[in-house]
């Protein structure tokens, strides 16, 4: 048992790189219009796997990442042209951090429905703040960015997706990875036992905002000019969640196959569709929650016990709400 | 010698005083019973010692260390630990990781290969062995129950709550479970039980508090409760109005 595993995440494992491997030639050996498809596709991807780091095991449904996405596009703003790109990148992840230790001390005492409202207002009130601030105080609104290479920007998110794929494995593996689930499995129960609910909690909120921090610090580079409207777009509140719903959060492949299938869905249907694609779109989303309340990886894995046997998934995949 | 006290606790919702200046202690090493009719506050009384509500007013001493509107996960790893009367088990864990998550957090400093260790054993006092790998939803009330009280056991209390352990159990269930917990009391653990099943709590409790409107109205030993006219009239009186009500 334990042998057949071990050779199945090895097999894992042995994926994983050959994709990486392969993505990692895409410049080298790809037209300019592959990279940028496929620097699009690794933001959501990016998006995606932080706001189910956090989400996915504690079952608080966040629609601030767009507050935290825009904190970084206006990291990179205002530092892009006096730090280093690395160093940029690292603060728009630190500036989403704090600001997610801020958002989660006021909003993770509330349950349910009113932290996704209150996630969700948040975003509109900084997008708000922040051009009061720039008519105002600075009488200037917007600012212009950085501009570097798209095929540096690629390799950049391509490293915050790896980042990503290890910290959520190995969470998931550890004893703070056994509070985060509790807490989504019976809050009460994780409090009376001694897990310290609002420590974890506020930490996984703000190591979540963290990485999408630095993906919207590294994207903004691609943007030219930026003003509040166009960092704090509540569309990257949205998509990710519904990324991650449309994949499966019952395990790790979930949220990165739902991101992956869906931005391409998405790159598609703005080409050849413009005007409906968001109607195509929503229909999509709402035949998924209808017939696969489980995501693409819950309808994988319910082939696999039809046609190959073996364990049922489901029975002990976590529910989705 | 005493582990807890319980000084004029009172805790208010609104206009409603669920529990009003309540006294009591326990002693090391007993089982003491909490009996009342609905309504009176027993779980309240739960809520305030275990952190889940903070008192309006009193003192919670426990160990000597004053505990009363510290946060659960503190209270839990001074080495007092409860069970809900609706039982709250993680359902999605196995029932080895429900009872892990008690060894793991339940008290400091403890290492994996500690904390498995543990779990085995305790799964074993508590008879869940065969269970280990089941998840925790899918098993009956009573062994959901028994997997509640030996998440708790892994968390090595001093003091353990037990809030209405038997309810919902049939005879032969509830004989299983009172012979549980004077194990759990042959371990050292000391208890406190909230009990609706009357042979249970004058069986086992040494000594019983009876509480009626958020008030202590009287505490004694299982005999002197059974004969005291209060506790009667109390007990008598719901019977009648419900007769009435009907």
């Amino acid at each position: 048992m334990k042998l057949k595993t071990d050779a199945k995440n090895v097999s894992y494992l042995v994926i994983i790189i050959l994709i990486l491997a392969f993505l990692v030639a895409v410049p080298f050996i790809s037209k300019p219009y592959t990279v940028i498809l496929l620097k699009n596709i690794l933001m959501f991807v990016a998006l995606t796997l932080s706001w189910a780091l956090f989400s996915g095991p504690t079952g608080y449904i966040s629609l601030a990442t767009a507050a935290f996405y825009g904190a970084g596009i206006y990291t990179a703003a205002y530092l892009g042209d006096v730090l280093p790109l690395p160093v940029m990148v690292l603060c728009g992840g630190v500036a989403s951090f704090l600001l997610a230790l801020i958002i989660g001390a006021i909003t993770l005492r509330l349950r349910g429905i009113y932290f996704a409202i209150f996630t969700l207002s948040s975003v509109e009130l900084i997008k708000h703040v922040l051009h009061w601030i720039e008519i105002t105080v600075l009488g200037k609104r917007g600012r212009p960015v950085v501009k570097v290479s798209d095929s540096t920007v690629f390799y950049v998110i391509l490293i915050i997706v790896v980042l990503l794929l290890v910290t959520t494995y190995f969470l998931k593996r550890s004893r703070y990875g056994m509070a985060m689930s509790s807490i989504g499995s019976c809050e009460e129960a994780a409090a009376h036992i001694g897990v310290n609910v609002v420590r974890v909690k506020v930490f996984t909120f703000a190591l979540s905002s963290f990485f999408i921090g630095l993906t919207g610090a590294i994207m903004a580079t691609g943007l030219i000019y930026i003003d509040s409207q166009i960092a704090f777009d509540l569309n990257y509140s949205f998509f990710p969640t519904l990324m991650a719903t449309f994949g499966g959060l019952g395990n790790i492949f979930g949220p990165v196959i739902g991101a992956v299938l869906f931005s391409y869905l998405r790159e598609i249907l703005i080409t050849k569709f413009p005007y409906v694609y968001m109607l195509i779109f929503g229909l999509v989303m709402i035949l998924t929650i209808l017939y696969l309340p489980n995501g693409i990886i819950g309808l994988a894995q319910t082939i696999k016990v039809k046609f190959l046997g073996g364990k049922d998934a489901t029975a002990t995949g976590r529910k989705v709400n | 010698m005493q582990l807890l006290q319980v000084e004029k606790l009172t805790k208010n919702f609104g206009g409603l005083t669920a529990v009003s200046g309540v006294d009591f202690h326990v002693n090391r090493g007993e089982i003491m019973g909490l009996i009342g009719p609905n309504g009176a506050g027993k779980t309240t009384l739960f809520n305030l010692i275990s952190g889940t509500y903070v008192p309006n007013a009193g003192k919670i001493v426990f160990n000597g260390e004053s505990i009363g509107g510290l946060k659960p996960n503190y209270i839990c790893r001074k080495g007092l630990v409860r069970t809900f009367q609706t039982v709250k088990i993680f359902p999605e864990m196995t029932v080895f990781q429900n009872v892990l998550m008690g060894a793991l957090f339940g008290s400091e400093g403890k290492t994996w290969p500690e904390a498995n260790a543990e779990t085995g054993e305790i799964l074993d006092f508590t008879g869940l062995t065969p269970l280990s790998d089941t998840p925790a939803g899918s098993l009956t009330l009573v062994n959901q129950k028994r997997v509640e009280v030996a998440r708790a056991l892994a968390a090595k209390p001093r003091l353990l709550l037990l809030d209405e352990m038997m309810a919902g159990l049939n005879p032969a269930e509830v004989a299983e479970s009172m012979e549980l917990v004077t194990r759990i009391r042959d371990r050292g653990i000391t208890i406190i039980m909230i009990e609706h099943v009357m042979k249970a709590i004058m069986n086992i409790c040494k000594r019983i508090i009876v509480l009626h409107h958020g008030k202590k109205i009287t505490e004694g030993t299982p005999a002197e409760i059974s004969t005291n006219k209060t506790v009667i009239e109390i007990y008598l009186g719901e019977e009648e109005q419900a007769h009435a009500g009907s």
